[in-house]
């Protein structure tokens, strides 16, 4: 699971609320190559909650250089986009669990796989 | 034809070995990826690069074509083994273990724009007597709505089993605030025949959903079998548009030419009475 992804999930549990982030307990993450694209990067930049971002990379190691607010994305500047780009694309959590923070339920992550399959008891 | 969702559970008949068939099977890519590349089409994305959604993307074939036409994609599957498949072939989605009968797990406004290729219709079947397939729907196309920025469009193509099935399907989309309706490519030859639910959540300021056109459909009045509820409700009691004898007999002949079987000209006399016999 990249951070995008991450940043796209909400917690399935009927008593979360559906903006609210999961958080990221990683035991395991590979670095992996993702061609940088510009163009859809922007698209994301603009979709994503920045500081569930910021505060998913940096409990991954990843988000030093990165900006403090969206406003400070500066998108002419490319060094910074593709620290954006690295933090956002190109780290896989591979081990480890998501937690909704509202229940305290764990949704575990093998083989890169998050598990969000809720059981009888939780429909 | 049998229907492997009357045999098993999906996360148990999309196994290990079968996830390996998806992988290995020319002829398996072949279907999957014709029918990608239709629902792509129907999609209609205003851009490249766009954010996708994949509902049941299994070993992650349908995602392959997603990735070749440029966008990028998140694939849930409620089948470890064929997600498992997906992760070795290295495809370049992301993906989660989900059913989608338990509802979509994403923030609001996130896809772009949604496929699903052969899945949907596992959701009509009551996997436990406990779960209840018109539950599992609404609660599914309720989560997709929510998943869908305003305006996207989802196109799942799959295989309804009867008319019963087109029309709770179609019905629970409609019920969740869903436009659009069932789309139907070759609707005249059995074996050609595919279905697609093309559907969109609301409208973007300006935008405009037009119909999509069906293949395999000649004349203007069979070509967008593209209905809503609203259209429906102006026909007679089984779906059908009440048409005389004579119109009957001639959509009949057509449909038959259509499928290439000889049929006689129309003339002044088709669907005529014939006069006693002595
Ligand atoms: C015929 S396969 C198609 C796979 C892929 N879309 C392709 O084109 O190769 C159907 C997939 O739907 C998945 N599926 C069935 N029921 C599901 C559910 N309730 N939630 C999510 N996926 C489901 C199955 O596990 C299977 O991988």
């Amino acid at each position: 699971m990249i951070l995008l992804t991450h940043n796209m999930l909400a917690s399935p549990m009927k008593e979360a609320s559906k903006q609210l982030h999961l958080k990221i307990e990683c035991e395991e993450k590979v670095e992996k190559e993702q061609e940088y694209n510009a163009d859809f990067l922007n698209r994301m930049i603009e979709r994503i909650d920045w500081n569930s971002f910021c505060a998913a990379a940096q409990s991954l190691d990843v988000g030093n250089g990165l900006p403090e607010s969206k406003e400070q994305v500066d998108s002419s500047n490319e060094e910074q986009m593709k620290k954006i780009h690295h933090a956002l694309m190109e780290v896989d959590v591979v081990k480890g669990s998501l937690v909704c923070t509202e229940t305290g339920r764990k949704f575990p992550i093998a083989a890169g796989i998050p598990n969000m399959l809720l059981n009888q008891d939780e429909l | 034809m049998s229907r492997p969702e009357h045999v098993a559970p999906p996360e148990l008949f999309y196994s290990r070995d079968e996830a390996k068939k998806y992988a290995t099977s020319s002829r398996m890519r072949e279907i999957q990826t014709s029918l990608t590349e239709r629902a792509i089409e129907l999609l209609a994305l205003p851009d490249e690069n766009s954010y996708v959604l994949d509902i049941g993307c299994g070993s992650g074939l349908s995602g392959e074509c997603l990735t070749e036409a440029g966008h990028v994609w998140v694939g849930c599957d409620i089948s470890k083994d064929m997600l498992e498949v997906s992760k070795e072939q290295e495809v370049e989605g992301d993906v989660i273990l989900n059913d989608m009968g338990q509802g979509l797990p994403f923030r609001p406004g996130t896809f772009d724009g949604c496929v699903s290729i052969s899945a949907i219709q596992w959701l009509c079947n009551a996997e436990t007597s406990t779960s209840n397939p018109y539950r599992r729907l609404l609660t599914f196309f309720t989560s997709l709505y929510r998943s869908l920025v305003q305006g996207g469009r989802a196109v799942l193509q799959w295989y309804p089993e009867n008319p019963q099935q087109m029309e709770l399907v179609t019905s629970c989309a409609m019920r969740c605030g869903f436009g659009g309706g069932l789309l139907v490519d070759y609707p005249h030859s059995t074996r050609a025949k595919k279905y697609f639910l093309v559907i969109y959540a609301g409208q973007r300021d300006g935008q405009i959903h037009k119909a999509p056109k069906a293949l395999g459909t000649e004349d203007a009045q069979n070509e967008a079998r593209f209905e809503n509820k609203r259209d429906r409700a102006h026909k007679g009691k089984r779906g059908r548009e009440d048409i005389s004898k004579k119109e009957w007999v001639k959509n009949k002949k057509q449909r038959q030419r259509a499928q290439g079987k000889a049929v006689p000209e129309d003339s002044k006399y088709t669907a005529r009475r014939r006069g006693p016999k002595f």
